[in-house]
């Protein structure tokens, strides 16, 4: 049992270590501010959650693995906020989101 | 009063989550801190709807496992997308209808746009959300209002 533990936090541990890479990634290549805010929720939802969750796996049955959840629970209320924040000064400010050729 | 009990609940839950501290001394000193914080909270008036928002609870309760299978479903869509070569992607600004929500409603609709990658709500206000989308894709499932419908029952339960 505790071996099937092992794996599924290990998997979810590389997961959420793949999806936060992948993210970084589309903070370098997307073209503005808006567009790579959409790189980086994915670093903060399925990176982040799949990283905390694997963690709380390994913690087992814990005061650690409620925290753990915890934390997963802030994350999930706080990261549209400062995302909504960031997006909100951006349009309000003076930048202009890259638009699709078709769509300018 | 009912407030009252469940703020002082969940601080109480709260505490002994963060604190771990099981000794009397520690316990008694955790739940004068408690009675200290939710008799400011009480005094400033704030103990309603809005302070202790509950009476949502059992809405949200259906409502997350849904939300959390969208955001899955888009993650993989945006991550397929950031690493494919081409970088098939096609901003565009949409807005939303949100005039059927309660303030809360609008906050947690706004929230789940922005939570779900290849969504991110600009500008909220009474009437509408402006939304920016990454592809037209999830541009056309928020125009589809099947987000906003979830919301709506969410937040009338």
């Amino acid at each position: 049992m505790s071996a099937v533990l092992d794996i599924l936090s290990a998997v979810l541990l590389l997961v959420g270590t793949l999806f936060t890479l992948i993210g970084g990634t589309g903070l370098l290549r997307l073209p503005d501010v808006f567009t790579r805010l959409h790189g980086a929720s994915i670093t903060d939802t399925l990176g982040a959650g799949a990283i905390l969750l694997g963690l709380a796996l390994a913690a087992g049955w814990s005061l650690l693995m409620g925290k753990l959840l915890a934390l997963l629970l802030i994350m999930a209320l706080l990261s549209p906020s400062t995302a909504h924040a960031l997006a909100r000064a951006a349009i309000h400010g003076i930048r202009k989101p890259w638009l699709d050729e078709a769509q300018k | 009063m009912r407030k009252t009990i469940t703020l002082l609940f969940i601080l109480s839950g709260t505490w002994l989550l963060l604190s771990g501290h099981t000794s009397p001394l520690l316990l008694s000193l955790g739940l004068l801190s408690v009675t200290a914080v939710v008799a400011c909270v009480s005094r400033l008036e704030v103990l309603d709807d809005e302070g202790v928002p509950v009476h949502l609870l059992p809405g949200l309760i259906r409502y997350v496992p849904w939300l959390i299978g969208q955001v899955i479903r888009s993650n993989l869509d945006v991550a397929r997308r950031i690493v494919s070569p081409e970088l098939p992607i096609h901003p565009s600004v949409v807005k939303v209808d949100a005039t059927h929500h309660t303030e809360v409603g609008r906050v947690t609709y706004a929230n789940s746009i922005t939570l779900t990658p290849g969504t991110i709500s600009l500008d909220v206000s009474a009437e509408t959300i402006e939304v920016h989308a990454l592809t037209e894709d999830a541009a056309n499932d928020l125009m589809s209002g099947e987000m906003a419908r979830r919301v709506q029952r969410a937040e009338g339960a």
